[in-house]
């Protein structure tokens, strides 16, 4: 291995962090310069870093000792298949949806806030980064309050216009605060019992105490709140009106990878540091988690249908989203994290992208996203819209584009497990998810214009980003096998365990 | 000539740089219309080309990528891929005529957008006849749903929109919900999705699950408008001529019975089929449909209303086949294809240019209409010959083949639904024949003609008896989707 490669793990995390504060100090006018500078030195970074993982067998593991203290006793930075796909997944969406948030704030906050705002932006970036990255669980704790914390800070930004973005954000901030206080109780009692905070020390010494009361509890505390922050229903209610509400780049950015990363979380938790105890995380998954990810896809659909605000809907609609990985994960097979993990890359590009191009649009009909504002942009706008209908496509799972592969993968775990029951839920709610999408088409090509039917201004920041998703999600939609076999990797090394 | 493979690429790549040209040439009509036609030529030569090669022996293949590991995106064409890209192809060029006379001819909106749908819609045919495993397959079965949106939907108006839903509703919802998890039920059976003489499936599936598995195929494969999932078609009629009669007789209608044919023939394998008895059920269904759709046809008023349930009569006949899975029958299926698409395309091509004309929608406005379009009324006569089956007219052949292939299943009732059906095609395709002959005018009817929308249909009825004295190369195909 080059020598400088090792060293790449603590760059991701370290950079944007770093650059936060730079940012929040310098004149506003510097603060997308240089969050687009830090974003993509992780995502470079990542890159790198993946590439490198994609030649290695699944078993291959990277590890950064902060400060140079070996664990169990320093903080650990670690690095597998499914880690480094997850920070990919990340640090890529988070580059595309700052390249275009400039010119989507543009009218939603006032360029004097602009340094905060992207000091905030990164702290969000660089506390998800590293809130994957960690193989300290009370790191961990404290990379979910950094994001957290500087995600409501965002969320409350949209109160200049919206007063009920402030709404969002206290809900938003207590929420978060109870699951990541949660977690750490959880935490507390796994410490108790073990003495150690690392996942691989937790992972080795759990099993030896699986006969204690005050593990399962610990297990149950985690598990809980880290739903709470994945936004699994039914501890969900959060998540629409905070990305209902929020400026519209800071929606991009969480729909695209907030979630994501305390889906992995949770996998984390219950297949690496209690992977070594019988049963008891697999009873989870089957008897929890899989009812539950079905109530959300169902659900989220429905609502997604009756919602007249398009932003609501796509928020609506992560929650099924959210429920497909969820189900993925559920099935506690090879298969099923393999279509977890691809479809959290996968759902990353499409949410990414249709949030962005819904942004570009609503900007053209003074920042408007009912239904009704929404009618005849398709026709007036068509490259921003395009490339919003691609993204949509992919969705709902049209082949040719990613989200056909995502549903592929899931509808085969969920065959090769025998569920036929929950084939038939999930291709139902999929068949449901057109509704939505159609409602949108309809609306934007063909039915009349509010106010004449002319060219509107596009924003080149706003559909070069798109585009970049769009095409994504066809070239993923067509040559699948770099998410496929990466994600087969992250399934491996979460069925070994964390070896 | 070219290598197959190379035609392959050619035969794919001619739609789609005409669908991908056309937005550029929309301040250009001259220029936009002439591409259509053109580009038909080019795919009907490699079509013909990939064809050839079949008949020779070679297998034409092109690998385009790999999806993920065990899944290749690629094209092998089976014979009866190959059959249903020269009809495809091969009716486009007349289509592609036909339809810049109809869209002139009526004064469409959005005639660019119409044009690169139309070809992208080809395109996905095409790339269905020649897909190398049952995914790819899917792919462009759903590509060719969401390319014919647009089409159908054309007019913009409330009543299209509706029809838009219903079509997108039926045949989205069951593709997603059936035909999926069919092909991924396969996959996981077989190990394998590819295409292979006598199937995969053959001592891989329970017998015992037969039936279920061609259920979801046959009830997920919308697009053949089995009942009681037919409903699209006729609500598909609202879009204009061009399109019902390539993509709504030809292109997505056979797309739809064509993966019905190719999944009893190289995934079941007819064999299988016959000896699990997988499909008597679907041997009465499609019977069903067959004289049902008939009685319907018979009441309905509007042209194309009555074409519509036709081709669901139609569509049935070759369904019967796939479902009696003997040598016979699965020929005359393969055959039924060719024939019913020149004839039925004949007929709308024929119910268009007597609404660009004389702008009339209804049989029953049709009274002594014959002698001042007679080139028309002809052509629709020998199209309705055909398809009732009367020699010498190309539609006899795969209907003797069917009722051959229903003896030798020893299906004697089979037969009399077919005898039946024939004259219940009678009695509605010579209706306005006759009308148009016989009866004295109700009102004064002015017509205006427009070459480009007679022209195609006379070339079409001319082809469905040219069929019948020359039914190679496809006479060749069909002996070469059975042999051992």
């Amino acid at each position: 291995m080059i020598d400088w490669i090792k060293h790449l793990p603590a760059i991701i995390v370290v950079l944007p962090l770093l650059v936060a504060v730079i940012a929040a100090l310098l004149p506003a006018r510097f603060g997308w310069v240089l969050a687009l500078l830090a974003t993509a030195g992780s995502a470079l970074a990542s890159v790198v870093m993946m590439t490198d993982f994609m030649t290695r067998w699944a078993g291959f593991r990277m590890s950064y000792h902060l400060g140079g203290w070996a664990p169990p006793w320093g903080i650990e930075f670690s690095v597998d298949h499914a880690t480094a796909l997850v920070i990919m997944v990340i640090s890529g969406l988070g580059f595309v949806a700052t390249m275009s948030s400039k010119s989507l704030f543009a009218n939603e906050i006032s360029s004097d806030d602009l340094g905060r705002v992207y000091g905030a932006w990164l702290l969000t970036f660089g506390g998800l980064l590293g809130l994957v990255m960690t193989a300290d669980a009370f790191n961990l704790f404290v990379f979910f309050e950094i994001s957290s914390l500087a995600s409501v800070t965002l969320v409350a930004m949209g109160g200049g216009y919206d007063k009920r973005a402030l709404i969002a954000a206290f809900n938003y901030l207590i929420i978060g605060a109870i699951g990541a206080t949660f977690y750490v109780i959880g935490v507390g009692f796994c410490y108790a019992m073990t003495g150690t905070l690392n996942m691989l020390d937790l992972a080795v010494r759990l099993p030896e105490v699986n006969d204690q009361i005050p593990v399962y509890i610990g297990l149950a505390f985690m598990v809980t709140g880290v739903m709470v922050k994945a936004a699994i229903f039914p501890m969900h209610f959060w998540l629409p009106p905070s990305y209902g509400h929020a400026p519209m780049a800071v929606t991009t950015l969480l729909a695209a990878v907030a979630t994501k990363a305390s889906l992995y979380i949770l996998v984390r938790v219950l297949m690496t540091i209690f992977g070594g105890i019988d049963t008891l995380p697999q009873l989870i998954l089957q008897w929890v988690l899989i009812p539950l990810s079905l109530m959300a896809i169902l659900l989220g659909t429905i609502l997604a249908i009756y919602e007249r605000d398009a932003k609501l809907m796509l928020a609506q609609s992560s929650i099924a989203q959210i429920g497909y990985i969820v189900l993925g994960f559920g099935m506690g097979s090879l298969a099923g994290l393999q279509a977890g993990f691809i479809h959290i890359a996968n759902h990353a590009m499409i949410k990414g992208g249709m949030f962005i191009g819904l942004g570009g649009l609503a900007m053209a009909v003074a920042g408007k996203t009912k239904l009704n504002d929404l009618a005849g942009v398709g026709r007036r706008m068509p490259f921003t819209a395009t490339g919003f209908l691609i993204c949509g496509l992919s969705l709902i799972g049209l082949p040719l584009t990613a989200g056909f592969i995502s549903k592929l993968y899931l509808i085969t775990a969920v065959i090769e497990a025998g569920y036929w029951q929950i084939v038939a839920i999930v291709l139902f709610s999929s068949a449901l998810s057109v509704i939505y999408l159609w409602r949108l088409i309809e609306v934007m090509w063909f039915t009349p214009s509010n106010s004449g039917d002319g060219r509107l201004p596009e924003q080149v920041m706003i559909y070069a980003p798109l585009w970049i998703l769009a095409l994504a999600n066809i070239w993923f939609g067509i040559s699948a096998s770099t998410i496929t076999e990466m994600s087969y990797g992250a399934a491996q090394v979460l069925m070994g365990g964390m070896t | 000539m070219i290598a197959p493979s190379h035609a392959i690429i050619l035969g794919l790549a001619a739609p789609l740089a005409v669908a991908l040209l056309t937005p550029f040439l929309g301040k250009r009509p001259q220029l936009r219309d002439v591409l259509g036609p053109i580009g038909g030529v080019i795919t009907f030569v490699a079509a013909l080309q990939v064809a050839l090669a079949v008949i020779a022996g070679d297998t034409p293949e092109w690998l385009v990528v790999n999806i993920s590991s065990g899944l290749d995106f690629s094209f092998r064409v089976t014979a009866l891929g190959a059959i249903f890209g020269l009809v495809a192809s091969g009716l486009w060029i007349m289509a592609a005529v036909y339809s810049v006379g109809y869209m002139r001819g009526t004064n469409e909106d959005n005639q660019t957008r119409f044009a690169a749908f139309y070809a992208i819609a080809v395109h996905a045919a095409l790339a269905i006849a020649w897909s190398g495993n049952l995914l790819v397959l899917f792919i462009f079965y759903e590509v060719l749903t969401f390319s014919t949106y647009p089409l159908v939907i054309h007019k913009q108006n409330a009543e299209a929109i509706r029809a838009g839903r219903l079509y997108m509703g039926i045949l989205v919802g069951t593709s997603l919900m059936l035909l999926l998890p069919a092909v991924v039920w396969v996959w996981l059976t077989a190990g394998t999705l590819d295409f292979k003489q006598g199937g995969i499936l053959s001592g891989q599936l329970d017998p015992a699950l037969a039936p279920w598995m061609l259920a979801l195929f046959a009830f997920g494969i919308g697009k053949s408008a089995l009942m009681p999932i037919h409903r699209w078609l006729p609500a598909a009629m609202v879009a204009p001529t061009p399109v019902s009669a390539l993509l709504h007789a030809v292109a997505v209608v056979k797309a739809g019975v064509f993966t019905m044919l190719t999944v009893v023939v190289y995934i079941f394998g007819y064999d299988f089929v016959a000896e699990t008895g997988a499909s008597t059920w679907l041997i009465w269904l499609a019977s069903f449909t067959i004289l049902a759709s008939s009685v319907i046809a018979i009441q309905k008023d509007d042209i194309k209303a009555r074409l519509a349930y036709s081709t669901i009569s139609q569509l049935s006949y070759i369904v019967l086949g796939a479902a009696l899975a003997s040598e016979m029958a699965i020929k005359g299926a393969g055959l039924h294809i060719v024939m019913h698409a020149s004839a039925k395309i004949t007929l709308f091509f024929c119910a268009g240019a007597i609404y660009v004309s004389a702008h009339l929608k209804k049989v029953s406005d049709l009274n002594g209409l014959g002698y001042q379009m007679p080139m028309v009324f002809i052509a629709f006569f020998l199209g309705a010959l055909s398809i009732i089956g009367i020699p010498p007219l190309g539609g006899s052949w795969s209907k003797f083949l069917l009722m051959a292939g229903a003896a030798e299943r020893g299906m004697m009732l089979v037969i009399l639904v077919l005898a039946v059906s024939s004259l219940l095609n009678v009695w509605y395709l010579l209706e306005p024949v006759m009308r148009g002959f016989f009866m004295t005018p109700k009102q004064d009817v002015k017509v205006s003609y427009h070459p480009l929308v007679v022209i195609p249909p006379i070339v079409t009825a001319l082809l469905s008896v040219v069929l019948f004295f020359v039914p190679w190369p496809f006479s060749t195909l069909i002996s070469m989707m059975v042999m051992p």
